[in-house]
């Protein structure tokens, strides 16, 4: 799992918890990433399964316990803490692209506000990651004139323009009506066969098995079971899991 | 009897109903323009994440937007101007205008402020999300995504704003500046006060607001975030 040879991982996850007043959302949890690993979370509701997702790139905070991004600990806040965002790309359930500007323009503003690209360059990249997912043609257009499909391909598009070091997929597919849910899928599985390191929240089996690396199991809070897919989805360990799975599959 | 329904004095002082008129125009404008970039920066500390800064914004807000206009204008005039001898310019006409706006815009800002806050509210949070987790500053995010989208959402209010401000500058009258309702003031104590003069003011107010009001309208309309 460490292709380009760099052993270290790039996310290392120790002894988290967070509490939601009462509710305690994450237990003591330890997770490590690796360099162009694609890690799925899967687990029932409420599980904490975002709420670890988000705490990657702090747009959770944590309570005890380090996260440790590409050797260093999460910056607190201010420009370090943006800097690390920029280089986290996240997609969320809802899309959340910026109503008031265009496809191209919601891939380009990062590029040009943070990274500091001319605008002409950023263009040309912005047309070529649409093309990309596919919606070159919309480029004009706002997002409340695309499908949900589109809309979560041009919220990748808008990650991958950063050259991020990973892709955070908050539950990328479960706002979206079923007939768009295998293109947004297609790009994700695209972006896994090219190596990019990816830490997806999902109940897609079918992504999980053709794309995962690994399968992380959380439920209460908890990281109850790890494997790869295939052993995962075949031959769960725990009851919770098995308990899990026989509910989804018999759908 | 007869001179009450004479609209003769209109004619005859129309030049300086003009006149008049025109102060209230640029006492609207200069004041709405700093009660906008005001406003915008009062908003900015009410939701910064610095707590210093989010009490000085409520504590103004709070204190101007609970101060009669009067109040505020007086103390501007009379108290900072007069009193105080902090004079704008050495011409009195312009010391007493930038008083004026002083004032007016000081207490607009705190409208502004708060008509902007409530269209913040209009813009989902993850808005704000997707444009921290693309490495925007706090800063940037105000700037480039939620401040543009609350703008939009509350045009409309902005123009009932601006058409109170318009009403608003008949009371620089206390502080010394002449605008057309002190030219009205003027009049009736020289033709005596009659129902010609009031209406003529009245309709003279009415072509400033009612075009601004639908203009804001439309402009709304226009400008609308598609969700």
């Amino acid at each position: 799992m460490t292709e380009n040879g760099d052993a270290t991982p790039l996310v290392r996850v120790e002894n988290v918890n967070k509490n939601f007043g009462a509710l305690h959302v994450l237990r003591d949890i330890s997770l490590t990433v690796s360099r162009g690993e694609v890690v799925v979370v899967i687990g029932p509701s409420g599980g904490g399964k975002s709420t670890l997702c988000r705490a990657i790139n702090r747009l959770e905070t944590i309570d005890s316990g380090t996260i440790i991004f590409d050797g260093k600990p999460l910056p607190a806040e201010g420009k370090a803490l943006a800097r690390l965002r920029s280089d986290v790309g996240m997609v969320f359930q809802s899309f959340n692209l910026f109503a008031h500007k265009t496809i191209l323009e919601n891939v380009t503003l990062g590029p040009v506000k943070v990274r500091g690209i001319p605008r002409e360059q950023a263009e040309k990249r912005g047309m070529e990651l649409l093309e990309r997912v596919g919606i070159a043609t919309q480029a004009g257009k706002y997002p409340a004139q695309l499908s949900g499909g589109q809309q979560q391909r041009t919220a990748i598009a808008r990650a991958l323009a950063m050259d991020p070091k990973m892709i955070l997929f908050d539950e990328p597919t479960s706002a979206l009506d079923p007939e768009m849910v295998q293109e947004v899928l297609d790009v994700m599985i695209g972006l896994a066969r090219d190596g990019m390191t990816m830490v997806v929240v999902t109940h897609e089996m079918g992504f999980a098995r053709r794309a995962a690396n690994r399968v992380v199991f959380m439920s209460e809070g908890q990281i109850v079971e790890e494997n790869t897919p295939d052993e995962f989805f075949t031959n769960a360990r725990t009851e919770r899991a098995k308990d899990f799975l026989s509910k989804i599959l018999t759908h | 009897m007869e001179s009450f329904f004479d609209f003769s004095p209109l004619v005859q002082e129309f030049g300086t109903i003009l006149a008049g008129f025109w102060s209230t125009i640029r006492l609207t404008l200069m004041s709405g323009l700093l009660a906008l970039i005001l406003g915008t920066i009062l908003v900015a500390m009410r939701v910064s994440p610095t707590p210093v800064l989010r009490a000085a914004g409520t504590l103004y807000v709070n204190i101007l937007r609970n101060t009669p206009l009067t109040l505020v204008l007086l103390l501007c005039a009379l108290g900072l101007s007069d009193t105080l001898q902090l004079a704008i310019s050495t011409d009195p006409g312009t010391n007493y205008y930038w008083w004026a706006t002083a004032g007016l815009s000081a207490y607009t800002a705190a409208f502004v402020c708060e008509a902007l806050r409530s269209g913040m509210n209009t813009v989902p949070v993850g808005q704000a999300e997707a444009a921290r987790a693309i490495g925007l500053t706090f800063t940037q995010t105000l700037r480039l995504v939620v401040l543009p989208q609350a703008f939009r959402s509350v045009i409309a209010p902005l123009g009932s704003i601006l058409i109170a401000l318009t009403k608003n500058t008949t009371i620089v009258i206390v502080a010394g500046y002449i605008e057309a309702s002190a030219v009205m003031k003027q009049m009736f104590d020289d033709y005596g006060g009659t129902l010609p003069i009031f209406l003529g003011f009245a309709a003279g107010y009415m072509v400033l607001t009612l075009p601004t009001g639908f203009f804001f309208g439309w402009l709304a309309k226009r400008m609308a975030v598609v969700r």
